[in-house]
């Protein structure tokens, strides 16, 4: 049982967040198409290839919070757009309330928690504006509950609340963004955002499932 | 829709080519911001207050080909359609800062805002002054009252002639921000899509409409409008466009104001002046003088057809800003 992951491990569990984003490309693609202007999954894929090359760079001198720094600056300067304001901002602000050489279920939640709160702050949107904190809450949120510390049941238990609430967007009217300039007419579709933070917590489930589950 | 024949070659690479293509095509008047996706002057003088646009690219001229003197110092350049990142924008207000401090002038997008404000943010922690004035003419969006909240379309040309006109002049930031943000509140615009622009990367089209359709209010990103209906005869749809812009600032009888009708694309010469045709008539009408009238391509968003009708109220100075002698590739006076 893991309950407690040291730098390489977060590095790790990074690395695969973006790769699952870099994988669905495609699958961004078509939502952003639907509510947007098509451009998230290029974006994201960018982003998410300059995060991979920042995580090489750092290789084993990786600390939890070193480890989200360089994949929230890669994720700034290498996506463009307000994803990459957004990501970047998250990503950022969760390493800068990092402290120590390992998280537990209860720093790592605490730390995205602050990063999501900066999302919010920077981009002014709140819980229910059809964005990506719609999805991000409820990740949060599953990892807040404390009746386990196994980071294997954590991340596949916050990869299923990130997958609920991006397609609990597709219900909601957009007032944040592009898509608000649709209406009524998002409805239906999930937001692309939204979307990309789902799988990255399926990436980082994956990770802290370890090798062979 | 088939897919548009484009005249690129890797699509990843658009942006930096046509980077390469205007610093080539400004003969020595403009030059890359070193190792960054932006275009500044070659010859930036001291003691200027430095004016900065830029937003996505793929809606050429806007941004970048108004740079220049008399116009922005430097404009940073997103990829196709997404803004530009903080790195970028923090290295071109270095490259232009020239200790009287950097305007920022850009469209009001969330994407736009966020990097922007990040690299505002940077740049103060580094020293350097820093405002920002956001182009919010479309009165499509967002009715008055949330005028703060519109999205920057086709004003955008009067906006950043006036701010590039403005930071020539001002000896201060304040100064220059002051001029620019009188401008940004007597600029109003509306649009209407034809038919839509294709991402160049990809070649699907941005949105789709039926054969007969058009839709009032596009935002020159290609994202829906906010009403679609039949296409009309031009001179229908331009009384129909003219009375929501004369409403909303309101412009009244006896203004004297400077006329925009920027093509979205593939809308011709031919048609914007059977357009302009009307719009004089109504203007006319309106008892509202036009003292300057600028018609093309503007701001445009690839293929799409369509148009946008903006007007600025102009006071004394502001028309004087408005033609003060400048280049840029874009537009010269």
């Amino acid at each position: 049982m893991t309950q407690s992951l040291d730098g390489a491990a977060v590095a790790a569990m990074l690395r695969s967040a973006v790769e699952a984003v870099i994988a669905n490309e495609p699958a961004l693609t078509r939502a952003d198409q639907a509510t947007g202007d098509g451009d998230h999954g290029i974006g994201m894929a960018r982003g998410g290839k300059a995060a991979v090359a920042a995580l090489d760079k750092l290789g084993a001198a990786a600390t939890p919070k070193s480890a989200f720094i360089a994949v929230g600056r890669a994720i700034l300067a290498g996506t463009g757009g307000a994803a990459g304001a957004v990501f970047g901002t998250f990503f950022q602000a969760t390493g800068n309330a990092i402290a120590a050489d390992s998280v537990d279920r209860e720093s790592l939640a605490f730390a995205f928690d602050a990063g999501a709160k900066a999302v919010m702050a920077r981009g002014k949107a709140k819980p229910g504006d059809k964005t990506m904190l719609d999805a991000l809450f409820p990740a949060i949120e599953s990892l807040q509950q404390g009746d386990t510390a196994d980071f294997a049941v954590l991340g596949q238990r916050a990869a299923a609340a990130a997958k609920q609430g991006a397609e609990a967007t597709a219900t909601m009217v957009a007032t944040m963004g592009r898509a608000k300039m649709l209406g009524q007419r998002a409805i239906g579709h999930a937001d692309p955002g939204a979307l990309s933070v789902s799988f990255m917590f399926e990436g980082m489930a994956n990770a802290l499932a370890g090798p062979g589950r | 829709m088939a897919k548009p024949k484009k005249l690129i070659n890797d699509p990843d690479q658009i942006v930096e080519e046509v980077i390469d293509g205007m610093v080539y095509a400004s003969d020595g008047r403009l030059v890359r911001v070193p190792e960054s996706a932006a275009v500044m002057r070659s010859a930036m003088p001291d003691g200027k207050v430095a004016l900065i646009i830029g937003g996505g690219s793929g809606h050429e001229p806007m941004y970048s080909a108004y740079v220049g003197e008399g116009f922005a110092d430097a404009s940073v350049c997103g990829n196709i359609f997404a803004a530009p990142s903080p790195d970028l924008i923090l290295n071109a207000t270095r490259a232009v800062h020239r200790g009287r401090g950097v305007l920022y002038v850009y469209g009001n997008y969330a994407g736009d805002n966020m990097n922007f404000d990040i690299a505002a943010e940077m740049a103060a922690d580094e020293g350097i002054e820093v405002a920002t004035v956001r182009v919010i003419d479309d009165v499509a969006a967002m009715p008055p009252s949330r005028m703060d909240e519109r999205r920057g379309i086709g004003g955008a040309f009067f906006q950043v002639k006036v701010a590039g006109a403005a930071c020539s002049e001002a000896s201060t930031l304040a100064e220059a921000t002051a001029l620019v943000t009188s401008a940004q509140q007597n600029i109003r615009t509306l649009g209407v899509a034809m038919s839509p622009g294709t991402i160049p990367q990809t070649g699907s089209p941005t949105f789709v409409l039926g054969d007969d359709e058009i839709e009032i209010g596009l935002g020159v990103h290609g994202e829906a409008g906010v009403e679609r209906g039949k296409m009309l005869p031009a001179d229908q749809l331009v009384t129909a466009m003219a009375k929501r812009v004369l409403d909303d600032l309101p412009f009244r009888r006896g203004d004297r104001v400077a006329l925009l009708l920027n093509s979205l694309g593939a809308t011709t010469m031919m048609e914007l002046m059977v357009a302009n045709r009307c719009m004089r008539r109504l203007l006319d009408e309106a008892g509202v003088t036009v003292a300057l009238t600028y018609s093309g391509p503007y701001f445009t968003c690839q293929e799409m057809a369509g148009f946008s009708l903006s007007l600025m109220r102009l006071d004394a100075v502001q028309e004087r800003l408005l033609r003060r002698p400048g280049w840029s590739l874009g537009y010269r006076c």
